[in-house]
């Protein structure tokens, strides 16, 4: 039972990283496409380390995994604030 | 159903690794490129996972995907627009390359073919996980690395500092003048004191499970490197003949271990069965910190100081001795 609900959350997280490629193929401008990839690729990411840590049951490995999240979150909000006003800058010079 | 599974990931996997391999040679920007080489790097790691060799994948999702990424992209800022003017020998360049990369594919297939079919069946692997427990580390890896052939490590060291050297005589040092993000500078301030305790933990870890001294060593160049883009600039802070000293500590280190074992009559590196651990912490610490200056000092970059004035000073005092 418990696996099962791990492998629903897997694969939740899946479809969100799935329609964050989907945003960054088809939306129209930088800064859309930044929005779609950080944000859906966060949630599906918990949601993947939801499901992985709950198959997995060792308390240490748990606390690993929860901290790579944040990491992972922190790293890639930063990095798309980043690309975002380096693309801003550059449209204003270019005006 | 499982092994199918695997069977599926694992062509997944491959065809993922030769696609961005060819896309990354044959796209034309070189933007594109450099984010493409990055991926293949990511994909490597995974595939070292997948392939049961955990410390490689460690190293190479460091290596490849971190330190790799900020060296080439800070190339590519000095790149600027060149012209992709095609060169008179580019086509037969291009032959003599496909030529040469088809002979290794070639070598390569017949020596895994060798390997997996022709050969009775005995691997060197085997006298070495005998032969772990007596080394002092129990991760098999680190023994061969740090122990067994500790001589390759040594050696290995010995190159990247050849090719650091070789890149600070490049050109000058690169400059971090630009404005920083206070978002960046603040994550930095709580994310770099993160990294260099990961980077001890993975070096402490790799006695028993895997990790190491060029993990850890490359995790906390990722650290430092960091450090200088967000504004903490380490080689004024500490000194940039101090960093390039530090460098050579770890060759140092290694080289007078093994002179002293060679000085207590077993032979050069040989270590002795109670010392070994000891004198493999030392070792990985050393070639740790070595390691992770040498990373940071290859994208530092920087000739020494006052070359030019030299250079300029020497050239003036020739020509005036041909003038006179």
């Amino acid at each position: 039972m418990i696996d099962y609900l791990a492998l629903l959350s897997i694969c939740v997280g899946l479809f969100f990283f799935v329609a964050g490629s989907v945003g960054l193929l088809r939306l129209p401008d930088l800064f859309s496409r930044l929005h779609a990839l950080s944000k859906a690729d966060n949630v599906g990411l918990a949601f993947i380390v939801l499901g992985v840590a709950t198959l997995d049951g060792d308390p240490v490995n748990i606390v690993k995994m929860i901290i790579i999240w944040l990491l992972i979150m922190a790293a890639s909000s930063v990095s798309s604030h980043l690309i975002a006003r380096h693309a801003l800058r550059r449209r204003k010079d270019n005006e | 159903m499982n092994e199918w599974l695997f069977l599926a990931f694992d062509l997944f996997l491959l065809f993922v690794l030769v696609g961005i391999a060819w896309l990354t040679c044959s796209t034309r920007e070189i933007r594109r490129a450099v984010s493409l080489f990055v991926a293949f790097g990511l994909v490597l790691a995974v595939i070292w996972a997948r392939l049961k060799a955990p410390d490689l994948a460690l190293a190479e999702a460091v290596i490849g995907a971190g330190i790799s990424g900020a060296l080439l992209l800070s190339a590519m800022g000095d790149y600027r627009q060149q012209q992709d003017a095609a060169h008179e020998n580019a086509r037969l360049a291009v032959w003599a390359i496909n030529g040469l990369v088809i002979v290794l594919f070639v070598a390569l297939i017949w020596g895994l073919w060798h390997a997996l079919e022709r050969s009775d069946g005995v691997r060197l692997a085997e006298n070495a996980l005998a032969a772990t427990s007596q080394s002092g580390v129990s991760n098999p890896v680190t023994a061969v690395l740090l122990n067994f052939r500790a001589y390759d490590t040594l050696l290995e060291l010995a190159v990247v500092f050849t090719s650091v050297l070789a890149v600070l005589a490049l050109g000058p040092k690169r400059q971090f003048t630009h404005e920083v993000a206070s978002m960046q500078h603040s994550m930095v301030g709580w994310l770099a004191p993160v990294l260099i305790i990961v980077s001890g933990y993975l070096l402490w870890v790799g006695a028993h499970a895997p990790g190491g001294a060029f993990q850890a060593g490359s995790m906390l160049a990722a650290a430092f490197i960091l450090m200088q883009m967000s504004g903490v600039h380490i080689d004024k802070m500490v000194g940039v003949t101090n960093l390039r000293w530090s460098m050579v500590v770890g060759i140092a280190v290694f080289t007078m271990v093994g002179l002293a074992m060679l000085k207590l009559d077993n032979g050069f590196l040989f270590y002795r069965n109670e010392l070994a651990k000891t004198l493999i912490i030392v070792v990985e610490t050393a070639a740790t910190f070595s390691i992770a200056v040498a990373l940071t000092l290859a994208y530092l970059g920087g000739r020494p100081e006052g070359w030019e004035q030299k250079r300029a000073s020497s050239k003036t005092e020739s020509s005036e001795e041909s003038a006179s």
